[in-house]
């Protein structure tokens, strides 16, 4: 009976290919953007994530809002390194400004910083070294570029011993870093140079450090809380005068963030795959009207009302499925392209927002087929029978 | 009519109304019969006399609203709907005169179609079908829609999906009355065989002719059985 009662359905459905096609088009689309907004969601979280925990969970970021009179010296970082639970301390000090090498020029991110800076931010050098101590000592005026500056000034990244200026001023080229290919550095964008702490302070003409980056010895919490008491001492016990963050914290932030994104897009599908399925009733329903004689030979060949209802509801929910599986065949489709396109990040769809959208569709066919076949299996078969379309 | 075969449809001051614009019609107006198992019974009557409604009741696709139908010695308003619907398909086979087949289904389709409702398996509905048809001489007909048939064959799929369940009562609604008179014919030799091979068949029709061709004669006016001949 249940093999027939299929049979019955697909046979009511590919005679009227085209209304078929259109009543499922709701859950294709319901479907398509349910599974491709949170696949794109999870696919970008996962990426980020990895991300952050490629660049390491111990660094502790600080930037300070108010210095209260006591402003943070080069010198003062040696105090904060000097805990046992902290292993480096690097200031970094940005600024803007014109980075010219012959009539090539660029805007770059000014990047003053000390040696240290190096490991705690996790570099990698292609060419020639980065900045050393007694470069920001004897404030030389030397530079290291990041990649894509380089490839930006010179076309080339071979470049050590060349110079540029900057903001007008001569420096010589002392390394090149490694292409950064990740993600974050994509998102960021533009071109970083980094110099000596004190040539870019003196540039900016702000003495005082405003921001630096803390790697922990051993544990990230420890060694925030030892940053964190050094300066509420320093700055009069105003925990507003600065702000400090960990990676980790960062990608908790990162991860609410996204997980209430794909929340608030999964319901938004949800709602297309809810009009869906208003229009699957709303065929059903002239479906339901069209067949009344069909429906009152059946009872009078002995139907009962449970076959009629039966014959409905599948038909119903097969196409809201087979909407479902166009639905995630184009998903797919969307996705592998997306993929393509993106290059970096893989988005894949999970196994999780498939059941979903199997399951969501699979309702939304029962529960907006119930109504048009209950209208089906109460007709009175006389009325029905005497029906002319 | 032999004192052995016992009553299989009886009905009492059977009365149908039916509000039309809020006047009353009584389709049927106290009607009572008896018909035994094995007979051939015509119903006849002029237009708009109740037959159609007398034969929807003996079918239970209706219920009357006064009145007492048994049914096989059981009392029609026992049942509930899902039973009444049970019994059209084991005991019932309609004919009716538009032929109502489903034309979306091949003539196979449609005389398999109540021993689906049996939840028969495969087989046996297959044989069931094939025997069927083979009884209509449509076998070669049996892959061709509705559309693709004259109405005479059309009328014989309709017997034989009438038939495909091997029903107790065959009811038929002027099954000659779409039909010429050669078609008709032949149509009536077939029910005449049937009632040879021991079927109850109820014949419903306006011509005194058809109606002489049935042991018994059942005579409608004004929804009141007026003669039993
Ligand atoms: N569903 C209905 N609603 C209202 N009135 C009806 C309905 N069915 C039948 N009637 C009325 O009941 C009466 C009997 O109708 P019925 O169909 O039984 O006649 P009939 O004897 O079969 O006629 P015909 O030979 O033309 O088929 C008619 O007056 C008709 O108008
Ligand atoms: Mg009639």
């Amino acid at each position: 009976m249940f093999a027939q009662s299929l049979k019955m359905a697909w046979s009511a459905i590919t005679s009227n290919k085209m209304r078929s096609f259109l009543t499922m088009l709701g859950i294709i689309i319901g479907v398509m953007s349910l599974v491709v907004l949170v696949s794109l969601v999870n696919g970008a979280t996962g990426a980020v994530t990895s991300e952050i925990g490629s660049l390491g969970n111990d660094m502790i970021s600080v930037t300070i809002r108010d210095d209260k009179g006591s402003p943070l010296r080069l010198e003062n970082l040696a105090e904060i390194a000097s805990d046992g639970a902290i292993a480096q301390v690097a200031p970094s000090g940005t600024m803007a400004a014109t980075a010219k090498n012959g009539y090539s020029d660029a805007s770059v991110s000014v990047n003053g910083t000390t040696a240290s800076y190096y490991e705690i931010q996790g570099l990698e050098l292609s060419y020639g070294r980065f900045i050393k101590t007694t470069d920001v000592d004897n404030s030389s005026y030397v530079v290291v570029l990041s990649y894509n500056a380089a490839d930006e000034l010179f076309g080339m990244d071979d470049i050590v011993g060349e110079s540029i200026s900057i903001n007008g001023r001569n420096f010589q080229v002392i390394g090149v870093l490694a292409e950064d290919t990740s993600m974050m550095s994509g998102m960021m964008g533009g071109l970083s140079v980094y110099v000596p702490f004190t040539v870019q302070s003196r540039m900016a003409g702000q003495p005082y450090i405003t921001s630096l980056s803390v790697a922990a010895a051993n544990d990230t919490d420890t060694a925030q809380t030892a940053v964190e008491n050094y300066l509420l001492k320093r700055f009069q016990q105003d925990e507003d005068a600065f702000t400090i963050s960990n990676m980790s914290s960062i990608s908790d932030a990162m991860g609410t963030i996204t997980s209430t994104l794909s929340l608030l897009l999964g319901g938004i599908a949800a709602i297309s795959l809810l009009v869906g399925g208003i229009g699957i009733m709303n065929i059903m329903l002239v479906s339901v009207t069209e067949r009344t004689k069909e429906i009152g030979i059946r009872k009078a060949i002995g139907a009962g009302r449970k076959s009629i209802m039966m014959q409905f509801l599948i038909e119903a929910l097969m196409v809201s499925l087979l909407g479902c599986i166009f639905g995630l065949l184009l998903s797919w489709g969307i996705l592998s392209l997306v993929t393509m396109i993106a290059g970096s990040i893989s988005f894949s769809m999970s196994l999780g927002v498939v059941g979903v959208a199997v399951g969501f569709s699979s309702c939304i066919g029962l529960i907006f087929g119930l109504y048009p076949a209950n209208k089906a299996a109460r007709k009175h078969p006389i009325e029905a029978l005497r029906y002319e379309g | 009519m032999t004192a052995a075969s016992k009553p299989i449809i009886t009905m009492q001051n059977i009365t149908k109304i039916y509000n039309i614009g809020g006047e009353e019609v009584r389709a049927l107006d106290g009607a009572s019969l008896t018909i035994h198992e094995g007979e051939f019974v015509s119903i006849i009557g002029p237009s708009g006399s109740g037959k159609s409604t007398m034969m929807n009741i003996i079918g239970c696709l209706d219920v009357a609203d006064e009145g007492e139908y048994m049914l096989d010695g059981q009392s029609i308003e026992q049942y509930s709907e899902e039973e009444l619907a049970r019994i059209r398909n084991k005991k019932i086979g309609f004919i009716f005169q538009s032929f109502n087949l489903l034309s979306r289904m091949t003539a196979m389709e449609n005389v398999e179609l109540p021993l689906i409702y049996q939840r028969l398996p495969v087989e046996a509905r297959k044989k069931k079908t094939n025997a069927a048809l083979e009884r209509v001489g449509l076998t070669d007909r049996g892959h061709h829609k509705p559309t693709e048939l004259s109405g005479g064959q059309q009328q014989r799929v309709a017997i034989a999906r009438a038939l495909a369940t091997e029903p107790a009562i065959l009811l038929a609604d002027e099954p000659t009355g779409n039909l010429d008179t050669k078609t008709g014919n032949d149509i009536m030799s077939l029910f005449h065989e049937l009632h040879a091979a021991g079927n109850t068949i109820v014949l419903i029709t306006h011509s005194e002719e058809v109606a002489n061709q049935a042991q018994c004669r059942i005579r409608i006016i004004d929804g009141r059985v007026t003669e039993v001949e």
